[in-house]
């Protein structure tokens, strides 16, 4: 292949660049309609498997548990659970002849935040348990004896290992918002209701617009990586 | 106001090793009291034991000649470590911390806490992230922090090991104006530093009590033949 046909064969990438940024800045409509839900349901799968990931990660950071090796280990493990496996798993639970059939969740929202917050819970724990493993044992003797409650001194553990919690956070958004798996057996991909960033981008590559599904991925790729950046800054000025 | 700790037959065994056998201190309010020691010695242990840090297998601690519960040392001291440990933040959140987890009005925590930071020398520190100072900085932190909950018994551990003299000075004034009203026991196994600050010098070996004597006669006329070793440096861990 000589520098001609080369130019050639990039000219659909660079043309599906320039128009993915006109769409963006032109302000699409359905560009942002899929990015607003995609966000709004990684946010809520995040924030819901934070609810139980934290306090089990404190406990099995600050608590003699027996079992403690290998509940951490299971944790560990499932980190890296594919997500078309899990979606199977959960689409044989909610869907009509399920055990959880009869509350209509299939291809709904909500469907998607369930998925996403079990498979973003061993992230959480796993992070955040390192994390808080992490912060010198000393801290909480010195916080003892100036008077702290078991409460207080787990609060300064957490407070001290926050970057690390952070991180446990963002790691766990950045997989729900880019995993396709769970969305797309659950969600079903429905225009205006279930169309997530991961979803759509397939479906349009699948179609060959590819200007959108770019503009898609540009939008996803920026969001993943303006939450490294802020986060690295957090980091740096929560020492 | 605690008058008088008494530790009475207290023993601490880690594992195989006895850490402390059947020591028996006395010390009064108002002065300085050294517990000196080669490494090993169970200075550490003593202190972490009475600041209601550790438990002791056998003994009992006596505060104003009253049996006392590992919760109610805890009420009554604080620790000071060999090591300083900084909370994230500044240094007037680190001094504070001990006050706001007690809910003290924060005009009140404010006025505590810059006299305590006075004390110290670090009145134009407050706003300084804790972990950005020096050793000796950090370690005139921790004095602070300890002396603003202005807990009856200050139990401090090697306070100035690695120190240049400038922050040792400090640290032992701010030591001396805490032993004014409070009881003060510092472990150190800088001689110099327990015959300048201390009354009253215990020597611990091994986790016994060699001696308890006042800091002339402890230096110039040693009861014991170890404790004159010690002095000597001639004393094996």
């Amino acid at each position: 292949m000589d520098l001609g046909e080369e130019v050639v064969a990039l000219d659909p990438i660079i043309q599906g660049i320039i128009q993915a940024i006109e769409l963006i800045i032109s302000g699409d409509p359905e560009v942002y309609r899929i990015t607003e839900l995609s966000l709004i349901i990684s946010i809520s799968g995040t924030a819901l498997s934070c609810i139980w990931s934290i306090p089990i990660s404190a406990v099995l950071a600050l608590r003699n548990l027996p079992g403690k090796r290998v509940i951490k280990g299971l944790f560990n493990a499932l980190i890296g659970i594919p997500t078309v496996a899990l979606g199977l798993y959960l689409y044989l639970m909610l869907s009509r002849a399920g055990p959880f059939g009869y509350f209509h969740l299939m291809y709904t929202p909500s469907a998607i935040i369930i998925g996403q917050c079990i498979l973003v819970t061993p992230i959480v724990v796993s992070f955040t348990t390192s994390a808080l493993e992490s912060v010198d044992p000393e801290v909480r003797t010195l916080a003892k004896t100036l008077g702290a409650s078991g409460m207080q001194m787990d609060a300064v553990v957490l407070r001290e290992a926050r970057a690390g919690v952070l991180l446990a956070i963002v790691a766990a958004f950045n997989r729900a918002f880019a995993e396709l798996g769970v969305a797309i057996m659950l969600g079903g991909n429905i225009r205006d209701l279930t169309r997530v960033l991961t979803t759509a981008i397939a479906l349009q590559t699948e179609m060959g617009d590819i200007s959108l599904s770019l503009a898609l991925a540009l939008i996803l790729l920026s969001i993943v990586m303006t939450l490294s950046v802020i986060l690295s800054f957090a980091r740096r000025s929560s020492t | 106001m605690i008058s008088r700790l008494e530790t009475v037959n207290v023993s601490k065994r880690y594992d195989h090793l006895q850490a402390l056998d059947n020591v028996n201190i006395g010390v009064l309010s108002g002065r300085i009291v050294s517990i000196v020691g080669v490494n090993g010695a169970g200075k550490t242990t003593l202190l972490k034991i009475l600041a209601g840090l550790d438990t002791m297998n056998e003994g009992k601690i006596l505060v104003d000649g009253k049996e006392a519960s590992q919760e109610e040392l805890r009420a009554c001291s604080t620790m000071v470590f060999q090591k300083s440990i900084m909370f994230s933040g500044s240094v007037y959140d680190n001094v504070a911390y001990g006050l706001r987890i007690h809910h003290v009005p924060s005009r009140d925590t404010r006025k505590r806490v810059l006299s305590a930071l006075k004390i110290v020398n670090l009145e134009s520190f407050e706003k300084r992230k804790a972990n950005k100072l020096s050793s000796g900085e950090q370690q005139r932190v921790a004095i602070a922090r300890a002396l603003v909950i202005d807990r009856d018994v200050l139990l401090i551990d090697e306070p100035t090991a690695n120190l240049d003299p400038t922050n040792t000075t400090i640290i032992e004034q701010g030591m001396k104006e805490a032993a004014k009203s409070h009881i003060v026991l510092l472990s150190t196994h800088n001689l110099s530093q327990a015959k300048r600050l201390s009354e009253r010098i215990i020597h611990l070996h091994k986790g016994h009590m060699i001696e308890e004597n006042d800091t002339a006669s402890f230096f110039a006329n040693p009861m014991e033949e170890r404790t004159k070793l010690f002095l000597d440096g001639e004393l094996n861990f």
